[in-house]
């Protein structure tokens, strides 16, 4: 491939000093993730999954190794420019939803942009966030509390808040572990559109079947990549909520 | 730093939490309301002292002659032959004195209208109402005419008026002091009572020479009103008054007293001063408890609102961002509370000023110091929640339960 990698990892190690014994939680991972893929990374709990993802999403910083994120060197940042960094390159959607309560559908999505370096007029702030709840097929609920929404709804919610500074990747932790199945697959819908659109997206799951939604599966043990291969047999979200619902027919679930 | 987005965002957070917000708000609103409150009343107060004091007279300094002691028995103030009228001549040549009057003093029967009345009668010279900002309710004072004439003129106060003519204007009309008729030539009109309590208007006042001669056959005089051009001479002018009366008198000890106003007005209005200082001061302590108030409930606010915190740094808030959010919302919350209290304070002493019927005053100086003390007290107390929330690591804030 021509173009350059959004993710650049290159023998990251983390090691926490907590106690009297180190924990090498990341042993030498190196990743190249394109623009337009969408990737998931899986393992079992203390493979070091976590630990990899806040540091994609540069919340925590390497002890060694390098990351280039969109060709910026984020190992060196210091903490107001990792916060930049994750305003203008990424978008997070996390397990617990995490949308402030008693706050608007369209006050959770415009509160990224409070953070821009360059201030963004209040009514062009409106217009993005109502753009990007469009997106995920939100917009008639702009005006709501996350109280008086679904799981599945306050996830499109996040994603939408994910969107909203525009990105360079999207970078989502369990994002169906609250949710049940057929909501499940409904989110991997919304991904799967916007990957469509050229959004690169990495996320983090323990679900095969939700990974199987993705392009590309990187597994991880003990702080090692032990696989990472393309996803042969892709499951298509809208085949999959057919036949979840002719399933649920054939048992009277749903009329 | 985003201030713009940052009181946005302190805005929405307060009112989300609208009864909380009214709650911590109320300490600071019942600690400034308690200021003005007191400082308003204790104004009023002290307004009032200095409005009784200044209508003994404006810029007015009295010279009082000295003890009489004889064979051990020691009179008061005023008592000592020692102040004459050429004693009066030479303070009246002095720079930057405006009015002058020698003043004699006795106590008289005083008879009118088949009725009769025991009151103060006065000597003074023309320039008294004036030393005395005392205005005439009609007729008018006697002229310096009547005082080299000795004339056997007189002016009365409202007490005396009343009981001697009730019902009917005295000017005019003649009164007896000592068996001699004096024509009233003006009424003075009503001043009440003085700080000591005296009737000021249970008063018959003549020229201080018909006093003299026709009356009590004095040659000394008990005290000399002097009006200074104003506040800022008032000390030079006691100060020449006591160097000329000291060379004339010749005399090692000094046989007189110089009193101004000021000195008077200073000593009584010192006392309501005090109380005033007395008061603020427990007011600021309760200012100080609202303002711990408002770092606990910021505390609480902090640790209950870490995931937020998590989710603002994550979405890209530096610890700055969130540093000025939350002092922010301290502030608006102080700040807020101080304009209430500010409103309630002022409410407060207008509506005892109503019903006690005391006059009441609130300085603007204190309005300002109220708010912008309120304003600092957010500041402090708000400080290390807010620092504390900022420090916080994103990962674990966002992983908080």
């Amino acid at each position: 491939m021509q173009t350059n990698p959004v993710i650049k990892l290159a023998e990251i190690h983390k090691v926490y000093h907590t106690g009297e014994v180190d924990v090498h939680a990341v042993r030498g991972i190196s990743l190249d993730i394109f623009p337009g893929e969408f990737v998931a990374i899986m393992g079992s709990s203390g493979s070091g999954k976590s630990t990899l993802m806040n540091m994609i999403g540069a919340l925590d910083r390497p002890s060694g190794g390098n990351y280039l994120l969109d060709g910026i060197d984020v190992s060196t940042l210091d903490r107001d420019a990792l916060a930049d960094v994750r305003n203008e390159k990424i978008g997070f959607v996390f397990q617990g939803f995490n949308l402030l309560s008693r706050t608007t559908a369209l006050e959770n999505v415009e509160m990224p942009m409070l953070y821009n370096r360059h201030r963004i007029q209040s009514h062009e702030q409106q217009e993005r966030a109502m753009h990007a709840l469009d997106l995920v097929g939100l917009s008639q609920r702009a005006d709501h509390h996350p109280n008086q929404l679904s799981g599945g709804q306050q996830q499109r919610v996040a994603i939408a808040r994910a969107l909203v500074n525009k990105p360079s990747l999207l970078l989502a932790d369990e994002p169906t572990g609250n949710l049940d199945s057929q909501t499940s697959i409904e989110i991997m819908g919304v991904f799967q559109k916007l990957n469509d659109q050229g959004i690169t997206i990495v996320m983090v799951t323990h679900e095969l079947d939700v990974a199987r939604f993705t392009k590309r599966m990187v597994i991880l043990r003990d702080g090692r990549i032990v696989t990472d291969e393309v996803v042969q047999n892709r499951s298509i979200a809208e085949n999959e909520l057919q036949r979840l619902r002719q399933e649920q027919q054939a048992v009277k679930l749903a009329s | 730093m985003r201030i713009f987005a940052s009181l946005k965002i302190a805005r929405r957070a307060l009112l989300r939490n609208k009864m909380r917000s009214l709650l911590t708000m109320l300490g600071i609103i019942i600690g400034v309301g308690a200021v003005i409150g007191s400082v308003s009343l204790t104004s009023g107060a002290t307004k009032q002292v200095e409005d009784q004091v200044s209508s003994l007279g404006e810029s007015v300094i009295t010279v009082f002659s000295g003890n009489f002691t004889s064979g051990g028995m020691r009179g008061g103030w005023g008592s000592a032959p020692t102040l004459t009228l050429e004693d009066t001549k030479a303070i009246q040549g002095l720079p930057y004195v405006v009015a002058i009057s020698p003043e004699v003093r006795d106590r008289e029967q005083v008879l009118a209208n088949g009725l009769n009345w025991n009151t103060q009668v006065m000597g003074e010279s023309p320039d008294y109402p004036q030393i005395r900002n005392w205005d005439m309710a009609s007729g008018s004072m006697f002229s310096d005419q009547d005082v080299r004439s000795l004339a056997k003129s007189a002016v009365i106060g409202k007490t005396v008026a009343d009981e001697l003519f009730p019902n009917e204007n005295p000017v005019g009309e003649t009164i007896r002091i000592r068996n001699l008729p004096f024509q009233i030539v003006g009424l003075l009109a009503a001043k009440g009572f003085n700080l000591f309590g005296q009737d000021q208007d249970d008063i018959v006042i003549v020229p201080y020479s018909s006093h003299m001669h026709r009356i009590t056959s004095r040659t000394f005089v008990n005290s000399i009103q002097v009006q200074a051009a104003n506040d800022k001479v008032i000390n030079l002018v006691q100060q020449e008054i006591t160097d000329v009366l000291l060379a004339r008198h010749k005399s090692k000890e000094q046989d007189f007293t110089v009193r101004s106003q000021l000195e008077l007005m200073q000593t009584v209005t010192a006392t309501s001063r005090a109380m005033g200082f007395l008061l603020a001061g427990v007011a600021a302590v309760s200012l100080v408890v609202g303002g711990i108030g408002i770092m606990n409930i910021m505390l609480v606010s902090v640790t209950e609102r870490t995931r937020e915190i998590g989710i603002r740094m994550a979405v890209g808030a530096r610890a700055a961002d969130i540093l000025v959010q939350f002092l922010i919302e301290a502030v608006t919350l102080s700040a807020i509370g101080g304009c209430i209290g500010i409103a309630g304070g002022v409410g407060f002493s207008t509506i005892v000023a109503y019903l006690k019927d005391m006059p009441t005053v609130t300085p603007v100086a204190w309005i300002i110091i109220a708010f912008v003390s309120s304003a600092i007290i957010g500041i402090i107390s708000g400080f290390y929640p807010a620092w504390k929330a900022s420090k916080l690591d994103p990962i674990d804030a966002l992983h908080y339960e």
